[in-house]
This record gives C-alpha cells, sequence and structure tokens, in this order.
C-alpha cells in the first residue's frame, strides 16, 4: 500500500474510533504509530505530547500533523490531518442536519435539558483537572484566579470582552515579569 | 458574510486553544455570541453531541456551527479554520524552528497563557452550573437542576474516593448518557 494512504487510513481509523477528545487519542495513536507500525519511537511520542500541549489547537491534530510529516513529509502530514477529521467531519455534518428536527421531539429536549446539567460539571471538572496539573508558583496561580474572576464578571453580565484581549494581557504580565527578574538576577538581586 | 466570519471566528479559536478541547470552548462562546449564532442552552446541545461522538471536540465543535451557520460550505471552512493555526505551527516547528519551544521567551508567554486558560475555563464551568440551576438570568430557581447537578457529580466523584482502587472515574460519555436519561424521567 502507498504510504500516503496507509497514513490516510490509520489516521481515519483513528478519528473514527476514539471518543473524548485528544488526550484519549494519545494512548490510540501511541498504540497505532509507536507499537504496531514502529512510524516514530515512544521518546518521539512524548515529545509530540509535550509540544501539543505547548501549541494551540486541536491535540489530535498537532499529534496527526507530527507523525504524518515525519512518515511522509508534508503530503504525509496533509493526509494524516485530513484522515484525523475525515470521519467527525461527516458524523457531525450529518447530525447537524437533523438535531433541531430531533430537538422539536419533547422527550429528546427532556434528555438534553439533563445533558447541560452533565456538560457544566465536565467544564468544571476539566479544569481541576488542569489545575492538579498546573505549576503551583506565585505567578500562574494569580494569573489563573484573576482571569476567572475577570471572565466569572463578564459571563454573568454579559460584557463584550473576548477572553483572547484576556490571554494576550496575561502573557504580556508572564513576560514582563520574566524581565524583571532577569534584570534583578543580572544586578546581583534576587526575586 | 457569514463565511469570513466562520473563517476568522474559527481561525482565532484554533490559534489561541491551549490545553485542549475544553480550553476551546471559552473562545468558541465568544465567537458564537458575538455574532449571535447560538445561545448557551444550544451551545451546551452541541458540546455534549461533540463530546458523545468520535474524532477531535474542537473539530466536531467547529464542524456543528459552520454547519448551523452556513452548511456544508460553512462546516467546511469552519473545519478547515479551526485545525490550520495547529497544522502550520506544528510543521513550523519541526521544519524550521526546532527548538522554539524551549526560547525563553517562548516559555514566558505559555507561561501566561496556560493558567489563563484554565482560570477562563474555570470561569466557564461555574458559570454554566449557577446558570442552568438559576435560569432566565437568576429571574428563576430550578431545584430539579440542582439536584441532578448535585446527583451527577457525585456520581463522578464518590466511587473513586469510596473505592480508589476499584471504581475508575466514570466517563464523560457515561456521565452524559446517565444525564439524558435523567433528564426524561425528571422534567
Amino acid at each position: 500500500m502507498p504510504i500516503l494512504l496507509e497514513i490516510f487510513l490509520t489516521f481515519a481509523k483513528i478519528g473514527l474510533f476514539t471518543f473524548g477528545g485528544g488526550y484519549a487519542m494519545i494512548s490510540i495513536i501511541d498504540n497505532n504509530c509507536v507499537e504496531r507500525k514502529k512510524w516514530i519511537t515512544h521518546d518521539e511520542m512524548m515529545n509530540i505530547t509535550v509540544i501539543a500541549e505547548s501549541t494551540p489547537g486541536p491535540i489530535a491534530i498537532n499529534c496527526a500533523t507530527y507523525v504524518g510529516y515525519k512518515k511522509g513529509g508534508f503530503l504525509g502530514a496533509c493526509a494524516a490531518t485530513i484522515g484525523v477529521v475525515l470521519p467527525s467531519f461527516v458524523i457531525i455534518y450529518i447530525i447537524s442536519i437533523f438535531l433541531d428536527n430531533f430537538l422539536q421531539i419533547a422527550w429528546i429536549a427532556k434528555a438534553f435539558t439533563g445533558i447541560k446539567a452533565a456538560v457544566g460539571i465536565l467544564i468544571l471538572d476539566a479544569a481541576i483537572n488542569m489545575i492538579k496539573k498546573m505549576n503551583k508558583k506565585v505567578l500562574p496561580i494569580g494569573i489563573m484566579i484573576g482571569a476567572c474572576l475577570v471572565m466569572l464578571t463578564v459571563n454573568f453580565f454579559s460584557l463584550k470582552f473576548s477572553s483572547i484581549v484576556l490571554m494576550l494581557i496575561a502573557a504580556a504580565v508572564s513576560v514582563a515579569v520574566f524581565l524583571i527578574r532577569k534584570n534583578l538576577a543580572k544586578k546581583g538581586g534576587t526575586v | 458574510m457569514v463565511y469570513l466570519d466562520l473563517l476568522i471566528g474559527f481561525l482565532k479559536v484554533g490559534l489561541f486553544s491551549f490545553g485542549g478541547a475544553y480550553g476551546a470552548i471559552p473562545l468558541i462562546r465568544d465567537v458564537v455570541m458575538s455574532y449571535g449564532w447560538m445561545s448557551d442552552a444550544t451551545l451546551s446541545n452541541m458540546i455534549a453531541v461533540s463530546e458523545s461522538t468520535p474524532g477531535p471536540i474542537m473539530v466536531n465543535m467547529a464542524t456543528y456551527v459552520g454547519s448551523s451557520q452556513g452548511g456544508i460550505l460553512g462546516s467546511l471552512l469552519a473545519t478547515f479554520a479551526v485545525v490550520l493555526p495547529a497544522f502550520v505551527i506544528i510543521l513550523l516547528i519541526m521544519v524550521l524552528l526546532k527548538n522554539a519551544l524551549k526560547n525563553q521567551y517562548v516559555q514566558a508567554v505559555l507561561g501566561g497563557l496556560k493558567p489563563c486558560v484554565i482560570g477562563i475555563v474555570l470561569a466557564m464551568g461555574i458559570y454554566m452550573i449557577i446558570s442552568n440551576i438559576f435560569p432566565a438570568s437568576f429571574g428563576g430557581f430550578d431545584w430539579k437542576t440542582l439536584l441532578l447537578t448535585i446527583f451527577l457529580a457525585a456520581l463522578l466523584y464518590l466511587p473513586p474516593r469510596i473505592a480508589p482502587k476499584k471504581l475508575k472515574k466514570i466517563s464523560p460519555i457515561l456521565l452524559i448518557v446517565i444525564a439524558a436519561v435523567c433528564g426524561i424521567i425528571i422534567y
């Protein structure tokens, strides 16, 4: 089988059979690309995970692009990325056409009212998991709490304020603190 | 024009979503609210559908919003846009900037972005739970949702505490299914 087709099919299978998003996908990619196909080494897989955590966008796309490029260059990266996206694109597109009509049915609307409660808990749970793993120093904790308070205010009072602006401010604060510390260290002081 | 809005909106989501799908949810909420495309209730339906179907959750949400606003072309554009920044950035890191992530200024920027995302997701979770329990902008009090929320939270957090070795945390999909069944029964 030509390698591009093999990359595409492997990632289409990964896209079709993983539920729960990126982190669930990492172990499936590990199983397929490291253990079975030996396209990349285990160390490279660890490396991808670290890169995926520090780069924006869907984690599955980060991984697919990395493995695809490693194995088949630019076209390999395209094949892997399209492969991992295509199954969910087709499935969600079909669902999106019918969902509004489904929601007209009384018991389905009731089910989704119940699901709303679960979604809130899942988002809070995701935040709790991220807090457990985060760097527990004063600056990150301060930024985290500050960002949370700002966004609570924005959400509850329906203010027009983009979270992207908040992220840019947080990045600027972090860089400013870094520069100040570097300057002080040069002068022999410590912070 | 809706197609251009979808493209730009989801490019922003793809470029600023750190920490996986949950980091993207507040950004997607920003986009759909600022254009008036969806209410909080529709958004919550979409999150549930995206979580319960296979594939990257962020891609699922982009496809869904795109399709609901601009049909097949809209869903293609939104999906393309949400994927593109990650694709380009990984290629750049692999080809040109092998040590970019070790650069101390890049680290300083990430050191600000990551905790900020956590704070934003935390605020989103708190907001969704409270606004479910007090619907209509605090005009009402929904005791059924309050009880359901407490029940679901207990289901998620108690089993691993009661028997840490035997019971694992239940999966998000199972929690959604249980919530759906409870919803049909109580509402």
